[in-house]
Parts: structure tokens; C-alpha cells; sequence
């Protein structure tokens, strides 16, 4: 009996000393992260000698009535809006084209894959030069076809949201093209040839064989999407920061604003609270949401 | 549909020196082949000699490289696969995963946009045909492969199309099963009456179905005739080797003494039609013997020839044992060594030469 529970015990220690590795790694830059911010958020800002006081909602409150906090939030949303569907369905269309028989298929591949490959500070610098006002490519282009005057897209607070998100469009499409490539390839042709028999057209064929069997890569690329969406910041840093007036920030961007610029640390965990609420939403919201169009085989 | 009864009359196929080429290899080499409506047709021959090819030209899932089909008398060679109004059961049966077995079945109902009335009362008959009803709602991953056969039958014959074509369709399935679907689908297809063109490899298959049995060898026609014909009258040494289980014996003229004069022919027996006949012809030593309960099956030379015999188990031989064979005239097949033709003039002639 003893012995059998020691042999018992010592498989119990075994068990947790081979999850240690992961568990440490999983608290010390999540678990222990995530929660340190929740409490923080109920805090004052430590300064100099003041150490943190526990001030209840004060800093929810503040948030609430924070005109640049609801700004953002307005222009991550519109980011959202204009990268997701476009970056998905450009994904799509490109995946579907190099999935054909072509000519330089390989090369057409690696191109659109490229953008993914380099590094964001030097894309973000690519960017910079093509919006450059008077001499940058989109400029030249458009004076010399239309004769348009020189304008600075990201100078405009009616233009820098947008010409971030294109540059993002053209960042992220690459990357999903390469999950609806690989979802596409496990597509059996005879499916196709089935459905073709049947007399169904391309455009059907897509509609209500491809695309519906492409779903399950459509949630991961959504809920992926979903995550960039606010997770992006380094393009800002490098294109706008953050600015004219706010115009292109983001959420995640005014939080490192506000805790590492301003050294109002509390007031960014509370910001930083709002932002996990917000994604884990998404994310369930996105399953349940998905979750009956999906077929998994 | 005639009296609630699906109904459907076939129309004939026409191959004209169908020829279908990559690069350097040729996989259907100028095939002439004439398919009769309404008539079961099974494609048969080895891996690689261009059946499943063939069959996708007829579907217009391949192109062609050369030559014309005709279907219904009208040259569809350039037709997409939508407009030769046929259907096709895949060998993988190429179900949609994310339907349903109804909507898998009325997919290309609704393509056509039928209404709906006109399309849920042939959905039910078919369902009834097929035993299907209680599954309609399941999705294929949820079914066996019988079921999930019998779905992709559903899908082929509820167009009601003249013509279905079918690409290895039992190989997924395990003996028994085979054995049951294929007397369905034989039944089916004179049940209602379509023009039915089937790949296999399977020669039982083939015999067991069809009306005429087309026997193809690397991309070339061998023979085209009815089961009972191909079997009795083989045109070419191949024919008779790939047609019978074990395949039929061939021997060099010379391997008899009293043929020894005769220039080159390769002369034929099945191994069921040779029988123990003191003073035979065939004088042979036996090798090795295996049992098959039914009859034994005994491996024997002649002239360093070997070749099997078909004997009853009433006279065990064992090997190492010598003994003599004869068959009736009309078993012996005779075959132009060069030629690989089949010489029926010949027949007599040798014949007599071996008893004599």
C-alpha cells in the first residue's frame, strides 16, 4: 500500500516537473502579465515617493469620458473594417489564381509572399517613400496620368488611416494567401470535375463547392486578421506616429503612448484591460459566429 | 419521367480514332470504338493502358488530341463536360463533404434551377431506388462506403441523363460489398435504361456486367466484344492471357514434337479445358500441385514451357510425377506469332496434326 503510493507520488512530481518548462514560460509572459495588469488597473500611477494607491474604477471612469481613448477606438474599428475583408478576399482571389496552371507559377508565389518576408521598419520605409509628397511613386503617378497635384496622404488626417491601411492590405494578403494555397490544394479536383459534370459554372462552382469547404481557413485567417488588426503598431511608428491629431492611431498604439511616453502606467493597464476585453470577445464571438457555417472534415 | 417511374433512354457513344498524347507519351493511341445505346459497356484492361483516359475524354474532363466523339450521332469533342448531358460516378465518388446526402443528390438539380416540387419528388424516388430515405440528412462523412457509393449513384441517375459513366467505382469497397453493388448497379442501369460506359481493371467485373466488353492495352483497342466472346474467341495472345483466372496456357508450336515443322505460332488451351487422356497429346512432367478444394490446379511443363491445368481431384498427381493431356479440337486456339492475330483457319489442321 505505501509503496504504492509513493510510486504514485513520485509519477505526480514526475508529471509536473516535465509541464515546468512550459508552465514557466506560459505564467512568466502571460498569465503573471495579464493579471498584474488587471490589478494595476484598479491603482494610481506609482510617482517618485507616492506609491500606488488603490483607487477603485477612477481610472475606468477617466477611460470613459477620454475623448482620444473613444477616437481610437473609432479608428481601429475603421482599420478593421478596411483591412480584414480586403486582405481576405484579396488573399482568395490570389490563391486561387497561382493555384492555376501558369506560367512562372513558383515566382508568382514567392511575390506574393515577399511582403510578409521583409522586414516591417524596412516595408514601413518602402511606404514612406511611395507617399512621399511631390516625388513619391503614387505622386508621380497620378500627376503624370491625371495631372493631379501633389498631395500628402500621410500628412491628411482624411488620408493617413487609409494609406496605413493599404499599406497593411498589402502586408497581410501574402501571408493568408499562403493558408487558402495550402486549403485550396487539399481540395480534391474530382470535386470539381463532379460539380462540372453537374453543369455548374465557375462562378457556382466557387460559391457553393470551393468556398464553403475553404471555411475553416476563412476563421483562422479572420480570427488572425482580427488579432493584426490591433496588434499592429510598428507601421505607425515608422509612417505616421500616430498622427495628424490622432488620425491614425490605434488602440494599441496609444497604449504605449500613455504608458511609455507619458509614464502614466495605470492609466495604460486600464487602457491595456479594455483591449484584451475587447479581443477575447472577438474571438469567442467569431467561433460561435463561424462556428455553424464551418465543416470540418 | 413516365408514370412516376424514372425513365431514360440511352444514346449511343462513337470513338473515331481517338488519340490522346503528353508530350512523348501516348496514352490512347487512335482508339475506333462503337458504343450502343442503351448498352453496358465496360472499359477494361491493365493500370496505364488509357481506360480511365478514355472515359475522361467521353466526359470532357480531358481533351482530346486527336479524332472525334460522337454522342447521339452529334461530334461533342469540343463540348465542355456541361453540355454532352452525361454523369459520372467518380471512383472516389467525389461527395461534397459539407452537404448533405439530399443536397449531394439534387446538386445538379439545382444547378439546372428545376423547381422545387419537380425536384423533391425525384429526390424521393431515387432515395426509394437506392434505399437512401432514412439518410437524407447526413452529411457523406457520416456514412459507409456502400452508402456513400450508392449516394454518388443517386447523384449520376437522378438528371436522368442518357448517358452514365463510371470510373472504377467499387474498387473502395470490400469483397462482399463489391459483389452486391455490382448486381445494384447491373440492375439499375437495365432497370432504367441508360448508356452505361465502366472502368475497371477487374475482368470479373467486366464479364460479370457487361454487354460488351472493350479490352484496351497500352492505349490501343485489343478486343471489343461481348463477355462469352471474348472468353471463347480471344483475338490476340493477350486477350486470352488477361481474360480467365489462371490465364489461359500459350505455347511455342515447337514445344510439340509433331508440330515441330509448323514456322511460328503460338498455339492456346485454357487450363480448364485440358484434362488427363492417356497417350494425349501433351506429354508433361508436374512441378507443383495446389489444392483448391473444388479441383486441383497443377503446374507442369513441357519443353520448358510451364503452364497450369485445371484437374479434378478424383486423380491426384503429385509433382515429379509424368503425365499426358488432351483437349477437345474446338479448345485449341491458334495465334500468329508476328502478328499476335488470331488464325481460326488453323485450328482444324493443327489439331488433327496433335492427335495424330
Amino acid at each position: 500500500m505505501k509503496m504504492r503510493a509513493l510510486k504514485l507520488k513520485r509519477d505526480w512530481i514526475h508529471g509536473w516537473l516535465l509541464l515546468m518548462p512550459a508552465l514557466v514560460f506560459l505564467f512568466a509572459f502571460t498569465h503573471i502579465p495579464a493579471i498584474t495588469t488587471l490589478i494595476n488597473s484598479f491603482f494610481s500611477t506609482p510617482r517618485g515617493r507616492r506609491s500606488a494607491k488603490f483607487i477603485g474604477l477612477e481610472n475606468y471612469d477617466r477611460m470613459v469620458n477620454d475623448p482620444v481613448f473613444w477616437k481610437v477606438l473609432w479608428n481601429n474599428l475603421w482599420f478593421a473594417i478596411g483591412t480584414i475583408p480586403a486582405s481576405v478576399g484579396l488573399a482568395i482571389v490570389m490563391a486561387l489564381w497561382v493555384n492555376e496552371k501558369l506560367m512562372g507559377r513558383g515566382f508568382v508565389r514567392m511575390a506574393y509572399f515577399t511582403p510578409t518576408v521583409l522586414p516591417l521598419i524596412a516595408v514601413a520605409n518602402i511606404w514612406l517613400f511611395f507617399f512621399t509628397p511631390g516625388f513619391g511613386l503614387f505622386d508621380q503617378i497620378t500627376g503624370f496620368l491625371f495631372g493631379w497635384p501633389a498631395s500628402n496622404y500621410l500628412g491628411n488626417p482624411d488620408t493617413a488611416l487609409n494609406a496605413i491601411i493599404v499599406v497593411t492590405v498589402w502586408k497581410e494578403a501574402g501571408f493568408f494567401m499562403i493558408f487558402y494555397l495550402a486549403a485550396l490544394q487539399a481540395i480534391p479536383v474530382s470535386l470539381k470535375e463532379a460539380a462540372q459534370i453537374e453543369g455548374a459554372g465557375r462562378w457556382t462552382i466557387f460559391w457553393r463547392i470551393t468556398f464553403p469547404l475553404l471555411m475553416p481557413t476563412t476563421l483562422f485567417v479572420c480570427v488572425n486578421a482580427v488579432i493584426n488588426s490591433f496588434r499592429l503598431v510598428d507601421h505607425i511608428f515608422i509612417l505616421t506616429d500616430g498622427g495628424p491629431d490622432n488620425a491614425s492611431a490605434l488602440l494599441l498604439f496609444y497604449i504605449y503612448e500613455v504608458a511609455f511616453r507619458f509614464w502614466e502606467t495605470a492609466y495604460g493597464a486600464t487602457l491595456t484591460v479594455a483591449l484584451l476585453a475587447l479581443l477575447s470577445l472577438l474571438a469567442i464571438g467569431q467561433f460561435f459566429f463561424f462556428d455553424r457555417k464551418v465543416h470540418y472534415k | 419521367m413516365v408514370n412516376g417511374q424514372l425513365s431514360i433512354s440511352g444514346k449511343p457513344i462513337g470513338l473515331e480514332n481517338v488519340s490522346r498524347v503528353w508530350g512523348e507519351t501516348i496514352a490512347v493511341d487512335a482508339l475506333s470504338i462503337e458504343i450502343p445505346a442503351g448498352s453496358f459497356t465496360a472499359l477494361l484492361g491493365p493500370s496505364g493502358c488509357g481506360k480511365s483516359t478514355t472515359l475522361r475524354m467521353i466526359a470532357g474532363l480531358e481533351s482530346v488530341s486527336g479524332g472525334q466523339i460522337l454522342i447521339g450521332g452529334n461530334d461533342v469533342t469540343g463540348r465542355p463536360s456541361s453540355k454532352r448531358d452525361l454523369s459520372m460516378v467518380f471512383q472516389s465518388y467525389a461527395l461534397f463533404p459539407h452537404l448533405s446526402v439530399a443536397e449531394n443528390i439534387v446538386f445538379g438539380l439545382k444547378v439546372r434551377r428545376m423547381n422545387r416540387t419537380e425536384r423533391d419528388s425525384r429526390l424521393k424516388k431515387v432515395a426509394d431506388l437506392l434505399g437512401l430515405s432514412q439518410l437524407l440528412e447526413r452529411k457523406p462523412g457520416q456514412l459507409s462506403g456502400g452508402q456513400q457509393q450508392r449516394v454518388a449513384l443517386g447523384r449520376a441517375i437522378i438528371g436522368e441523363k442518357p448517358i452514365c459513366l463510371m470510373d472504377e467505382p467499387l474498387s473502395n469497397l470490400d469483397a462482399k460489398l463489391r459483389h452486391e453493388m455490382r448486381l445494384e448497379i447491373r440492375s439499375l442501369q437495365q432497370q432504367l435504361g441508360f448508356t452505361m460506359v465502366y472502368v475497371t481493371h477487374d475482368q470479373v467485373e467486366a464479364i460479370t456486367m457487361a454487354d460488351q466488353v472493350v479490352l484496351m492495352n497500352n492505349g490501343r483497342l485489343e478486343q471489343a466484344a461481348a463477355p462469352r466472346e471474348l472468353y471463347e474467341k480471344p483475338a490476340s495472345p493477350f486477350a486470352a492471357r488477361f481474360i480467365g483466372t489462371p490465364p489461359m496456357n500459350l505455347f511455342p508450336a515447337n514445344a510439340f514434337k509433331k508440330l515441330c515443322t509448323a514456322p511460328d505460332f503460338q498455339l492456346g488451351v485454357r487450363p480448364e479445358a485440358m484434362h488427363l487422356q492417356d497417350s494425349g497429346p501433351v506429354s508433361a512432367s508436374v512441378r507443383a500441385v495446389e489444392y483448391l478444394g473444388a479441383d486441383i490446379l497443377a503446374d507442369c511443363v513441357v519443353a520448358d514451357t510451364s503452364f497450369q491445368v485445371r484437374l479434378p481431384t478424383t486423380r491426384p498427381v503429385a509433382p515429379g510425377e509424368a503425365i499426358e493431356l488432351g483437349f477437345e479440337p474446338d479448345a485449341l486456339h491458334v495465334f500468329d506469332a508476328d502478328t499476335g492475330r488470331r488464325r481460326d483457319d488453323l485450328v482444324s489442321e493443327f489439331g488433327t496434326l496433335l492427335r495424330s
